[in-house]
C-alpha cells in the first residue's frame, strides 16, 4: 500500500507542494503580513471598555430577569429575549474589539471568532444546561418544574429493557452501513467504467438523496409496501408470498435498513467515485501490462489504493446512521415490540409522548457519550490501521 | 481460403467476453436505475390517480389509467381551481414559504461563517488558550457527530424562555449549527487548493488580508462555497426533527406537514401523493440542473 501511494504524492501540482515545504519550514501563518500597527492606548482602552460595558450589561439583566423569574423583583421583561439581544451586543463588541485592540492581528481573529462564538453559544451552554436537566425528573405535564433526583434516571436507565434494545437496534443499524458500502463501491465502479449516458446515470443514482426522509417514509413505507395495494405487496403476491412488511421484527428492521440505504447509498457511491477518479492511471495500466486479471486488479491495485477514501466514507456514514431516527418516526414508531426502534426515535417518543424531559435528556447524554467513545476508537482504530505498511 | 479472413478462436473468445461484460454493466446500471427511479415515478403518477387506480394496481399513465387532477385538487393546486381561493393551498404554500427561507437562510448563513472559518484555520495560526489550529478544525468537525436528540431539550426550553419556539429565527439558527461542520469541512479543502502565492502578490499590491480575501479568494472559491451552499439546502430542507419538535403552527415546515398527514388514519393515497411530490419536487429539479455542484460538494472532503 504505501509503496504503490507514494509515487503519487509527488504527483501534486505545483501549488500544492509549495504549500507543503513552506509547512516544513516556517513555524507561523502560512500567509505572512507584516504589521506596523502602533496602537494607541485610548484606542486600546476604548475596545476593553466596549467588550467589558457589554459583557456587564448582559449579565445584570440576566441577574435581573432571573431575580423576576424566581420572584424577587416586581419588575421585569416578559421573556429572556433582551438578554439574548444584550448577548449578541456583546458579541459584536467582542468581534469588534479585536480589530480596535490588536490591530492586524485582530483582523485575522475575525476571521475564525463569529463561527467560533455561534458554535460555543449554540453547543456549550445547551449541553451543559442539558447536563443540569438529566439529573432532574422533569416531566413537561408536572407542575412542580425541574427537581434534582440525583442518580434516580440512572437507576431507572439501568433498567429500562427498552433503551438497551434501541442501543442494540443501533448496532444493527451500524452494520448495515457495510452492506451499503459492498453496493455503492459497485455502482461507483459501474459509473466509472466506459459507459454511454455516464451523466444521466449519475443525476438519476443522485435522486434518492435528495429526498426527504419523511416523503421517503410516506412513498416506500406507507404506500410501496402498504399490503393490499402497494405495487411490492402486489408482486410478492404474484409469487404467491403473502406480504407482511412490518408485522415480523426481523423483515420491518430489514425494510428500515433498506429505505435508509436507498437514501444515503448515493452518498457513499459519490465519495467513492470521486476516489477512482482521483486514482493514478499509470498504476492501473500498469497492472495491467503486468497481465493482471479484472479481480486481481481490483484486489490488488484498486481496492488498496481505494482505502483511504473507502474509510472517510464510511466514517461519515456511520456518523449519519447513528443519528437515523426520520424514518423509523414516520413509518413504524419504534414497533412492532420496539424491534426497530433507533436510540434517537425512541428519545424522541419519550419526549413527545410522555414529556419526559428529564429522563429522555439523560438518555440523550449516555448516547453522546456512547457515540463519542465509539466514533474515537473507531478513529483511533482506523489511523493505526492505515498506518500499518499493507 | 476463407479461413483467412476468419478470426482466430481467441478472438472470437474476447469478443463475445466484451459483449458480456457490457451487457452486465448496463444491465446492472438499468437495473439501479429503476430501482432509483421507480418510488419517484409512483409517487408522481399517484398524484394523478383516482380510488379505483390506486386499488386496481394501475401503474402506466393513459395506458391503463387516466390522469385526474384530484390528488393536485386537494391541495388546491389544479387548474380549475388555481383562480379560486383554497385554504389549503394558503397552508401549503405558508409551509412551502416557511421551508425555503429557513432553508436557504441557514445555508447562508452557514456558507459565510464557515467560509470565514475555514479559511482563518488554513492561512493563520491561532492560539486561543490551549487550542492549536487542529484542535479548532477538530472542534468545528466534532460538531458533525453530535446527535440532534441531545441539543433538542436544551433547545426546546431556551427557545421557550426566549420566545424563539415556533419562530423561523429559531430554526435557522439550529440548521445554520447543524450544517456548519460540513461546510467548514468542505471550504477548508477548497482554501487549501489555492496557491497563497495569489494572496501574497495581493499583499504587496497593497490590499489587506480581508480586501485580499474578498477580492482574490473568494471569486475563485466561489464553485466551492455554491457546492457547500447546495449540500446544506438539501440538508435543512429535508431536516425533520427540530422541525417536529420545536415548532407548532407558524413556523412549520414542509416535511413537518408531510409527516402529520400520514399519520391520520385511511390513509389518502392521492392527496398525499401529491404532497410528497410538491415537498421532493424543488430538490429533484436541483439535482437535475446542479448535480455537478452536489458531486462537488460530496467529493471535496473524500480525496486527499
Amino acid at each position: 500500500m504505501s509503496l504503490i501511494s507514494r509515487p503519487y504524492i509527488f504527483t501534486l501540482n505545483s501549488a500544492q507542494s509549495t504549500r507543503y515545504r513552506r509547512t516544513m519550514n516556517t513555524d507561523g501563518d502560512l500567509l505572512h503580513t507584516v504589521t506596523a500597527d502602533n496602537i494607541s492606548d485610548s484606542r486600546r482602552r476604548l475596545g476593553k471598555v466596549m467588550v467589558w460595558s457589554t459583557a456587564l450589561l448582559c449579565l445584570a439583566l440576566a441577574l435581573w430577569q432571573f431575580a423576576y423569574q424566581t420572584g424577587r423583583i416586581e419588575t421585569g421583561f416578559e421573556t429572556w429575549r433582551p438578554i439574548l439581544f444584550a448577548y449578541v451586543l456583546w458579541a459584536t463588541a467582542l468581534c469588534a474589539a479585536q480589530v480596535i485592540v490588536n490591530g492586524e492581528k485582530g483582523k485575522r481573529t475575525l476571521f475564525v471568532l463569529p463561527a467560533a462564538l455561534f458554535v460555543i453559544s449554540l453547543v456549550v451552554f445547551p449541553l451543559l444546561f442539558a447536563l443540569y436537566i438529566s439529573f432532574t425528573d422533569w416531566n413537561l405535564a408536572s407542575p412542580n418544574g425541574p427537581q434534582p433526583n440525583s442518580w434516580d434516571n440512572l437507576v431507572q436507565m439501568w433498567n429500562d429493557g427498552f433503551y438497551w434494545n434501541a442501543l442494540k437496534n443501533m448496532v444493527y443499524y451500524v452494520l448495515a452501513v457495510s452492506v451499503e458500502y459492498v453496493i455503492a463501491f459497485g455502482l461507483a465502479m459501474l459509473l466509472n467504467a466506459q459507459i454511454r449516458a455516464r451523466k444521466f446515470f449519475r443525476v438519476v443514482f443522485l435522486l434518492p438523496l435528495m429526498l426527504s426522509p419523511v416523503a421517503v417514509s410516506w412513498m416506500i413505507g406507507k404506500s410501496m409496501l402498504e399490503v393490499r395495494f402497494g405495487p411490492i405487496s402486489r408482486l410478492l403476491r404474484e409469487f404467491g408470498v403473502e406480504p407482511s412488511f412490518f408485522g415480523n421484527p426481523e423483515i420491518a428492521r430489514f425494510m428500515i435498513m433498506a429505505m435508509d440505504a436507498w437514501t444515503f447509498i448515493p452518498f457513499m457511491m459519490i465519495m467513492l467515485l470521486a476516489g477512482l477518479q482521483a486514482l493514478p492511471r499509470e498504476v492501473i495500466e500498469a497492472s495491467k501490462v503486468d497481465g493482471a486479471t479484472g479481480w486481481q486488479g481490483f484486489k490488488e491495485v484498486i481496492f488498496p489504493l481505494m482505502l483511504p477514501v473507502s474509510v472517510t466514507a464510511i466514517v461519515i456514514r456511520i456518523i449519519f446512521k447513528l443519528k437515523l431516527a426520520d424514518v423509523i418516526i414516520n413509518v413504524t414508531s419504534g414497533g412492532p415490540g420496539g424491534a426497530t426502534d433507533s436510540v434517537t426515535s425512541f428519545i424522541f417518543r419519550e419526549y413527545r409522548d410522555r414529556s419526559n424531559v428529564g429522563y429522555g435528556t439523560l438518555l440523550a447524554m449516555v448516547y453522546l457519550v456512547l457515540i463519542v467513545i465509539f466514533v474515537t476508537l473507531l478513529l483511533k482504530l482506523v489511523s493505526r490501521w492505515m498506518e500499518r505498511p499493507a | 481460403m476463407s479461413a483467412i479472413f476468419k478470426d482466430h478462436k481467441a478472438d472470437h473468445r474476447v469478443k463475445t467476453k466484451w459483449w458480456a461484460s457490457r451487457i452486465a454493466i448496463y444491465t446492472a446500471l438499468l437495473i439501479w436505475a429503476v430501482i432509483c427511479l421507480f418510488p419517484i415515478f409512483w409517487t408522481i403518477t399517484t398524484s394523478f390517480k383516482l380510488a379505483p387506480d390506486v386499488m386496481k394496481g394501475n401503474l402506466i399513465p393513459w395506458w391503463d389509467f387516466t390522469p385526474r387532477w384530484k390528488g393536485w385538487e386537494s391541495l388546491g393546486l389544479s387548474p380549475r381551481l388555481i383562480g379560486e381561493i383554497s385554504t389549503v393551498r394558503e397552508e401549503f404554500l405558508k409551509r412551502f414559504w416557511n421551508s425555503t427561507v429557513v432553508s436557504i437562510s441557514a445555508s447562508t448563513l452557514a456558507v459565510v461563517l464557515g467560509s470565514l472559518a475555514a479559511y482563518g484555520l488554513s492561512r493563520f495560526n491561532y492560539r486561543f488558550g490551549f487550542m492549536r489550529n487542529s484542535d479548532i478544525s477538530f472542534f468545528f468537525l466534532s460538531q458533525m457527530i453530535l446527535p440532534p436528540v441531545v441539543l433538542a431539550l436544551p433547545f426546546l426550553v431556551l427557545y421557550k424562555s426566549l420566545a424563539l419556539i415556533d419562530t423561523r429565527i429559531g430554526l435557522i439558527l439550529l440548521y445554520t449549527l447543524m450544517v456548519l461542520p460540513i461546510v467548514v469541512w468542505i471550504m477548508r479543502d477548497q482554501f487549501q487548493g489555492i496557491p497563497i502565492e495569489l494572496e501574497e502578490a495581493a499583499l504587496v499590491d497593497g490590499l489587506g488580508i480581508w480586501g485580499a480575501f474578498m477580492q482574490i479568494v473568494l471569486p475563485i472559491a466561489l464553485p466551492g462555497m455554491v457546492a457547500a451552499f447546495i449540500l446544506s439546502l438539501v440538508l435543512t430542507w429535508n431536516e425533520y426533527f427540530f422541525a417536529a419538535l420545536l415548532t407548532a403552527t407558524n413556523a412549520t415546515t414542509l416535511p413537518v406537514m408531510v409527516a402529520s398527514q400520514t399519520g391520520s388514519q385511511g390513509i389518502n393515497w392521492w392527496s398525499m401523493a401529491a404532497l410528497s411530490s410538491a415537498a421532493i419536487l424543488p430538490l429533484v429539479v436541483v439535482a437535475i440542473f446542479l448535480e455537478k455542484y452536489i458531486i462537488k460538494g460530496m467529493a471535496a472532503g473524500a480525496v486527499k
